[in-house]
């Protein structure tokens, strides 16, 4: 994965970028599924592969299919996000070990989820019972985004073709 | 690429089982993976697959604007009016277990009524924006 990143970076041609990207998401998918999120590794291969690989597409069908040679070379740019990549991975270092049952997360509400949520909800998905029921009020806000998206892309693209109108 | 014997072919045999396994992954979404958010984007891919292959204006005229359209506010309501019910039924908002006799049976309503409303809305707003993308051509002035 980190080879397919660099080959992102340094490739030029925008439309082997994207083809990437969407083998990147494929593999993003695998891994995901190999760490048990089955729910998150569905959307993975759907959204990031499928659907923005299209959209990506249908982006550079109206542009040029070259990234252009940027006019200077921003050192500061580069000096910033590893900066910013330093100070992450500093912090994953605080972290609890990878599923350890003992982690603060895992003591809190997780207990109850698993103990109860089959009973309380009749749902043997735990991510499901979680997602649309405990969390319901944060799916709300969620499914309140994607419309909003939605909503700002028909805004912004259609104004154009009411102008094109007028004229 | 209407003209691609093959890519028709396989489109027309592949798209009622992507939107069967659309439909399995969102009422299956209770006992396995998935949910109204994988659904929705199935759904969406599959329609996008039509429009890939036997092109927009044919797409356009099997899903139109106007469809999408309601439908991207129709998710967003019926997820909220889930929880309008809840309060309707005297509880709190998006309190599932008011919305039948048994609480069980109330939360098993809420969650289901919920993930289609996830559905909904997000099968339309993926299908909007591809529409919005592929329905601007190169050539139109800025």
């Amino acid at each position: 994965m980190a080879l397919l990143v660099l080959a992102m970076v340094v490739q030029r041609n925008l439309f082997a970028v994207v083809v990437l990207g969407g083998i990147y998401s494929f593999l993003m998918a695998t891994v995901l599924v190999v760490l048990d999120a089955v729910d998150v590794a569905m959307t993975e291969a759907a959204v990031g592969a499928g659907i923005s690989t299209v959209l990506f597409l249908g982006a550079l069908h109206l542009t040029r299919g070259e990234e252009a040679q940027p006019l200077r070379r921003t050192w500061s740019a580069l000096l910033m996000a590893v900066g910013v990549s330093g100070a992450l991975v500093y912090g994953t270092l605080g972290l609890p070990a990878f599923s350890d049952p003992a982690a603060p997360i895992h003591a809190h509400v997780v207990p109850r989820y698993i103990n109860e949520g089959p009973k309380e909800t009749g749902v043997p998905n735990v991510v499901t019972a979680v997602l649309a029921s405990y969390r319901g009020f944060d799916t709300l806000g969620e499914t309140t985004v994607v419309f909003t998206a939605g909503i700002g892309v028909i805004a912004l693209l259609r104004r154009r073709r009411n102008e094109k109108k007028d004229r | 690429m209407r003209d691609f014997f093959v890519l028709r072919v396989i489109a027309k045999l592949l798209i009622p089982f992507m939107l069967l396994f659309a439909l399995y992954v969102q009422f299956h979404g209770d006992f396995g993976p998935g949910g109204g958010f994988q659904a929705g984007v199935m759904c969406a891919a599959a329609v996008i697959f039509y429009a890939l292959i036997f092109g927009l204006p044919a797409a356009r005229a099997l899903v139109p604007d106007a469809v999408v359209e309601s439908m991207l506010a129709v998710g967003v309501l019926i997820y909220a009016g889930v929880g309008v019910a809840g309060l309707l039924l005297g509880g709190n908002f998006l309190d599932y277990f008011v919305l039948a006799a048994d609480p069980v049976a109330g939360q098993h309503r809420g969650i289901f009524l919920v993930e289609v409303g996830v559905l909904v809305t997000v099968s339309a707003v993926m299908l909007k924006i591809f529409y919005m993308f592929a329905g601007r051509s190169r050539n139109t002035p800025d």
